[in-house]
């Protein structure tokens, strides 16, 4: 049975962002700690540390997830997916990250990567979203900038417009 | 806010994590989703020698229905209960309180038997298996028990399984024909923790009740039919029983009051889906 020693560093194998991956973390490294310090995506956000704040949210098996609620240890052989990945191309932003912007839905941007992961989960499976669900939704996220106005504004708008696309592919 | 050290256990089979359960006592915990365990152990209110991952074992990660229960295994994530098609018609009450559990991005990882595990007071899994008479799994290598929920949750964070013990299953009894059911909330914000939850399930001739977040544990309470005024005076003795306390969130006044608001509303709306 494999027993991961507290004082020493271990092999994490997964998938990060479409690439297979494997660095290493001692068990009691957060995922948070691992994306940014370990492998420099410095993206996913650090708040509050303890799942309330909604900044650090990814993608951990195509299901919207805490970083800091999850130990590095935990995703060996998983698939995870952070902000880094959401644009298609660099240069080029994703219809939720363009939408974001023209409705001004981030003014200080702290929570805006964790935000856009749980809505690019949500949009995927809810393509036609209703508002109040929504903003069920979004209370899984802390803003202190926007008052939600727009980001929900922004959320409508993305999920019409990915509709657009799917209609007109 | 960093875990303090400790060793990790990928179990591979429940008797591995029996082996080590039964070696080390109170230094170990178990893991499965993490989202209640990995902030305890960052604010070190938790501070395990060794943590064994159960996540692996294909046997803990089953829904199946037997003998009128829902079997509930230790590896099943609340959203993967949420989304068994069969929930809203075997068990509504259920699939009613489930989307108060957490967010929707806690409930892709957290369990269901480790909610049951961490046991808080205001926990909306808790509360539906006492209000269902429910019961909980454990297992040592050597032996395996069965506890009524009602007997296993034994005070705030605190229940009846031994050191040695795991969680291996939850059951939820299935809805039986008759039977009214409703789950309502009060809490600063979705996905808090409830300052007052309640749980009613209503039959033509009794109504039981279940309330979370005043009391230190989920109680629930059975009755007659409860007619007219007899409801209210039910509602308000068992708001009084429950010793509720003030706290940071509510003053035990205002959970008094929610205890006989909330309570009316769910055995209300019970009644009306028995209908």
């Amino acid at each position: 049975m494999p027993r991961l020693s507290a004082t020493s560093r271990h092999a994490v194998s997964f998938v990060l962002n479409g690439r297979s991956t494997t660095a290493d973390a001692e068990p009691r490294m957060l995922l948070t700690d691992f994306l940014r310090h370990v492998l420099g995506l410095t993206g996913t956000h650090v708040g509050c540390e303890h799942g309330v704040c909604g900044a650090c949210t990814i993608h951990i098996d195509g299901q919207p997830a805490r970083a800091c609620l999850t130990l590095a240890v935990q995703v060996d052989g998983a698939s995870v997916r952070t902000i880094e990945d959401l644009a298609p191309e660099p240069g080029r932003l994703s219809v939720l990250q363009a939408a974001f912007r023209r409705h001004h839905a981030l003014q200080c941007g702290f929570c805006t990567p964790g935000m856009l992961m749980s809505l690019d989960a949500y949009l995927a499976a809810n393509p036609e979203p209703d508002e109040a669900e929504l903003r069920k939704y979004l209370s899984g996220h802390l803003c202190r900038c926007t008052g939600y106005v727009p980001i929900v504004a922004a959320a409508l708008d993305a999920a019409k417009r990915l509709r657009e696309d799917t209609a007109n592919a | 806010m960093k875990p303090p050290p400790f060793d990790y256990v990928r179990a591979a089979t429940l008797a591995e994590a029996h082996a080590v359960l039964a070696t080390e006592g109170t230094d170990a915990r178990i893991i499965a989703g993490g989202q209640t365990l990995v902030p305890m152990l960052s604010m070190r209110l938790a501070r395990p020698r060794v943590l064994i991952d159960i996540m692996r074992l294909p046997e803990l990660a089953t829904i199946e229905e037997s003998a009128g229960s829902i079997h509930v295994g230790a590896g099943v994530r609340q959203a993967e209960l949420l989304a068994w098609p069969d929930l809203a018609s075997r068990q509504p009450l259920l699939a009613a309180a489930l989307p108060w559990v957490g967010h929707a991005q806690t409930r892709s990882r957290g369990t269901v038997c480790g909610s049951v595990a961490h046991a808080d007071p205001s926990a909306e899994i808790p509360l539906v298996l006492v209000a269902l008479g429910g019961s909980i799994v454990l297992s040592t290598r050597r032996r395996q028990r069965t506890v009524a929920a009602e007997q296993f949750f034994i005070g705030s964070l605190s229940t009846d399984r031994r050191d040695e013990e795991l969680i291996a299953a939850v059951l939820f009894p299935c809805a039986p024909p008759e039977h009214g059911y409703a789950f309502r909330e009060f809490g600063r914000r979705h996905g808090d923790f409830a300052v007052t939850a309640c749980a009613a399930l209503v039959t033509p001739e009794r109504v039981r009740l279940a309330v979370g977040g005043v009391a230190d544990r989920p109680v629930a309470r059975e009755w007659g039919a409860l007619a007219g005024s007899a409801l209210d005076d039910a509602l308000n003795e068992f708001a009084y029983d429950l010793d509720a306390r003030d706290d940071l969130h509510a003053t035990a006044r205002f959970r008094r009051d929610l205890v006989r608001q909330l309570g009316r509303e769910v055995i209300m709306e019970a009644r009306r889906c028995l209908a």
